[in-house]
């Protein structure tokens, strides 16, 4: 996760329509970074999934949505936290197929797949923090 | 209550979705979807996505749970006009949707919904069936 971050936005995540806003903000983002159609949809697509995550298994939360520069590269570098009840198995929360609750569990490896960059901390009890680069 | 619109038309039930959908819009239209096929006896249902500029699992599910239902209450489903883009972002996050009959645009979408209707119907007098 290198890079210096020259702007950010702090968005809260505390129901089903601040996911919507969530999307929209990062597509800003991205529209004004100038990342490719492709790349715009596969950071909003990575944003919605884990923006639900946050919401579904985090209890709520927020984003922060950042301007990275890595020498001659610019990204944008999704952080999301909550205060949950944690990931216990971080490597089988992101195997395909697997859910906690009634969805696909297509969330965090799908999305790990769409980013550049992936990184998850959490721990029983202590929250979880994902954070995610897409490099323009 | 939000809600996204649901024409008729004929045997058949429109939907285009226009707006960004939070998740509880989109069960809502699972829902009221599903109750219209069974009240008008509806024989395809045809959603247009062409708006839509991303479909998350989540969304991806409801089309795929709208798709079912529909089937197990005799109705063809033809999802149309997903951005090029979207498809790419889907299939990487591993929905390939299967299961989901897709056209590219209503107009396709909507030559195969008369086919498949067409060809049950004729099928079932060919048994000798009569309604």
């Amino acid at each position: 996760m290198t890079g210096t971050v020259t702007k950010t936005e702090t968005l809260p995540i505390k129901d089903s329509s601040d996911v919507v806003f969530v999307r929209q903000r990062v597509r800003v983002w991205a529209t004004e970074m100038k990342l490719s159609l492709v790349d715009q949809t596969k950071l909003v697509t990575a944003a919605s999934e884990l923006g639900r995550n946050t919401l579904e298994h985090g209890g709520g939360g927020q984003l922060e949505i950042s301007e990275v520069v890595n020498g001659l590269r610019k990204g944008i570098k999704l952080t999301f936290s909550d205060k949950g009840p944690g990931i216990p198995d971080i490597k089988l929360a992101l195997t395909d197929g697997y859910t906690s609750r009634q969805g696909m569990g297509l969330g965090l490896g799908g999305s790990k797949r769409l980013m550049n960059e992936f990184e998850i901390q959490s721990a029983p009890g202590e929250g979880t923090t994902v954070t995610v680069i897409r490099w323009k | 209550m939000e809600r996204i619109p649901i024409l008729r038309m004929g045997n058949f039930l429109l939907v285009t979705i226009q707006v960004d959908m939070h998740d509880k819009l989109a069960l809502t239209l699972q829902d009221d979807l599903t109750s219209k096929i069974a009240d008008v006896g509806a024989k395809g249902v045809l959603i247009d996505i062409s708006s839509l500029e991303i479909v998350d699992s989540f969304i991806g599910r409801t089309l795929a749970n709208i798709a079912s239902m529909a089937r197990v209450l005799d109705a063809q489903t033809v999802v149309v006009g997903m951005q090029p883009a979207v498809a790419i972002t889907l299939v990487e996050l591993g929905m390939s949707l299967p299961g989901i009959r897709t056209a590219l645009n209503v107009e396709s979408g909507m030559q195969y919904l008369h086919e498949t209707v067409t060809s049950d119907r004729d099928s079932e007098e060919y048994d000798g069936d009569s309604d």
